[in-house]
């Protein structure tokens, strides 16, 4: 098993006008982030609205160039190579966004939709590329005759496989899916999750996840990332992660994340207060001005990733050992195994498939 | 009695392509300090039917009911001026988008005020000191100087908070949460879903949630209602729903759930709910319904009793465990 994705130090940072006379300040909207994904595998990025996980995908689909750090993406470095290199490389990397109904355009037919990406970036002849939306369109569960309609003709669910079929035209290998299913209702979020695990067993792609859905990502997930105010502060095997969750963001992020199933006590790990501003993000630890562990040091200096068991966590509560979830209520990892008699949750063939811990290089 | 008694509702709406039945002939009780959640896909009618009791639909929908009241009073007849005194006073609603449901114009201080002014006869210092104790219930820190904010310097969450303090401002005895925590991130979410049944509790208010997460549904709910293509297809206790679900479309949605999944694909349901212009016959369930035979697809499917969750189906599901 390959590396397809490698980031190191990967930030990006906005500068936002605050008014005429005033500093612009500046929005560090990812900093650091170090990661690996192996081919074939899928990694989701966790984290709430801020924390950096849009802007991640925009810098792995090549939308924006990155503000510092380096991308390796099948082999080939970011930055380094030329705008022809850069062009080829997109077509390895695709993106399905969130809302269906926004990223389709109302006037184009589907064929067009699909056809286009063909259009800007091969020189098939027409016949071809209508032969292959034609089999892209059974792919991904619709019908040939829906080649002439309208996105209007088609429901949210729907929509969301015209996007996904747009976005293999041009057989990527590598995928990001910003949030694909949470516009959609639970039926219908099935669905699409099936026929996304169908295409990646088909097709061997790689998938990059980003959710804020829990209960989804633990089905989908390989390995997790959860990111807290554009830095990653917990990367592991799906399996860890909700199992032994070790920071303790992690665990208050599962601990909030309801389930379906009454009889389960809530967790009462609250978290206070709200996400703090990327403008002038908290010193040391971002998260220690909600984190009810937080000691002086965690105010003074940033905890960098360091590998515990099978998770890279940064946290000194967790490298010096003085947060220790085994002294206190059960971590609420078993909150989402389900404890109904033979539900027990378990990722696709994680054990399979899921490479190591990528390491921060 | 009920606090909240509804027999038969329906909601038309006219469409250029003739009527649509958003609500199908829906029954509810609401008691005195209880919470109910109902449930449902976008399209099930969830939201039609609460907001038909607030009167809050547009004139192209026709509401029809055999009746409609709360506490004791019908609402059917009711001029727009008794409405309102009832509306916003005993009942209160709050809506998914807290972000739009705010006057960008106003400080949250004027809105929360403005309720007061219109439902209660507080002087100018009462009204303050009311708007303040109820900023401080709702969680929101430093509350003098929040009064004076405009919805633009609030978060989501804030926001959300904001409108619950308002809902709340003349203690209703019915609460009607629609969809209140969607648009929030999970720990949000979290806080707000506890503030609501800490309210619900404090003040012994009822409390209607209206919700697409069935995972809300269990950690807040006492009763359920499933609705499907305006019908309320079952009736049950949080515990019995979740444990042996009674109609197919309950069980199917729970096994649709990512959370319950044992397997490397989820046991979807195909297809989608019906619109207006393929309402199937019979059941409107059996297009997609598993066990569906010849009477699903001819005969309208009759109420089963309580104990079969009042399941709208021909073949309720875990029959014997009942029966033994």
């Amino acid at each position: 098993m390959s590396t397809i994705i490698e980031a190191r130090n990967l930030s990006r940072f906005y500068e936002v006008r605050r008014g005429l006379f005033a500093e612009p300040a500046t929005v560090r909207a990812l900093s650091e982030a170090s990661f690996r994904v192996t081919q074939g595998t899928t990694l989701a990025v966790v984290g709430e609205s801020g924390c950096g996980k849009s802007t991640l995908a925009r810098l792995l689909t090549m939308i924006e160039p990155p503000s510092g750090g380096e991308l390796v993406i099948d082999g080939k470095k970011l930055g380094a190579t030329g705008h022809a290199d850069l062009k080829a490389l997109r077509k390895t990397v695709q993106i399905v966004f969130q809302d269906p109904y926004g990223s389709l355009n109302p006037r184009q037919k589907i064929g067009a939709i699909l056809e286009e990406p063909l259009k800007i970036n091969t020189d098939m002849p027409s016949r071809e590329r209508r032969e292959k939306a034609f089999d892209m369109l059974i792919k991904v569960g619709l019908r040939p005759e829906h080649y002439g309609r309208y996105p209007h003709m088609f429901s949210g669910g729907q929509r969301q496989r015209i996007a996904i079929a747009r976005a293999l035209m041009l057989d990527p290998k590598i995928l990001i899916l910003d949030e694909p299913v949470s516009a959609l209702d639970v039926s219908i979020q099935a669905q699409i999750l099936n026929i996304l695990a169908d295409l990646q067993e088909e097709l061997g792609l790689t998938y990059i996840f980003i959710s804020h859905d829990l209960s989804v990502v633990r089905f989908v997930a390989d390995e997790v990332m959860v990111m807290y105010l554009g830095r990653p502060v917990e990367f592991a095997p799906v399996e860890a992660v909700f199992e032994s969750p070790q920071h303790p963001y992690t665990v208050a992020l599962l601990s909030a994340t309801p389930v379906a199933d009454p009889r389960r006590k809530r967790q009462n790990i609250k978290l206070e207060g709200e996400l703090p501003s990327p403008i002038n993000p908290p010193s040391g630890c971002p998260f220690h001005p909600r984190c009810r562990y937080a000691r002086d040091k965690c105010s003074d200096i940033r905890p960098e990733l360091t590998l515990h068991g099978q998770t890279l966590v940064a946290c000194h509560g967790i490298e010096e050992g003085w947060i220790d979830y085994a002294a206190e209520p059960p971590p609420p990892g078993a909150a989402l195994s389900g404890e109904r008699a033979g539900t027990t949750p378990q990722a696709p063939d994680a054990a399979v498939r899921a490479p190591e811990p990528g390491s921060p290089v | 009695m009920p606090l909240l008694h509804i027999e038969n509702l329906s909601v038309s709406f006219e469409t250029a392509s003739g009527a649509f039945l958003a609500v199908d002939s829906v029954d509810f009780d609401v008691d005195a300090g209880e919470r109910l959640a109902i449930v449902g896909e976008s399209g099930s009618g969830k939201s039609v039917a609460m907001l038909a009791v607030m009167g809050l639909l547009p004139p192209t929908a026709t509401v029809t009911a055999d009746r409609l009241e709360f506490a004791g009073r019908d609402l059917r007849g009711l001029s727009p001026r008794a409405r309102r005194e009832v509306i916003g006073g005993d009942v209160a609603m709050i809506f998914q988008e807290p972000m739009s449901s705010l006057n960008p114009c106003f400080t949250v201080g004027f809105q929360i005020k403005e309720a007061l002014a219109a439902h209660t006869d507080l002087d100018r210092k009462g009204r303050q000191e009311r708007a303040v104790e109820l900023m401080r219930q709702v969680g929101i820190p430093e509350p003098e100087r929040r009064l004076t904010a405009f919805p633009h310097q609030l978060s989501g969450g804030m926001s959300q908070r904001v409108m619950i303090a308002m809902a709340t401002a003349c203690r209703p005895k019915l609460l009607i949460a629609d969809e209140p925590t969607t648009a929030l991130d999970v720990t949000i979410q979290a806080q707000i879903l506890d503030l609501l049944v800490e309210l619900q509790k404090d003040h012994d208010m009822a409390l209607i949630l209206i919700t697409h997460d069935m995972g809300v549904v269990a950690e807040t709910a006492q009763r359920v209602v499933v609705q499907y293509a305006g019908q309320q297809v079952e009736r049950q206790d949080v515990f019995g729903l979740f444990e042996a679900p009674h109609h197919p479309y309950t069980a199917a949605l729970l096994d649709a759930l990512p959370d319950r999944a044992s397997g490397n694909r989820l046991p979807a349901i195909s297809g989608v709910v019906p619109g207006q212009g393929d309402r199937p016959q019979g059941c409107l369930f059996n297009p997609r319904c598993r066990f569906a035979d010849e009477t699903c697809r001819k005969v309208v499917p009759p109420r089963q009793p309580p104990e079969l969750g009042e399941a709208l189906c021909h073949y309720p599901l875990h029959r014997e465990e009942k029966a033994a």
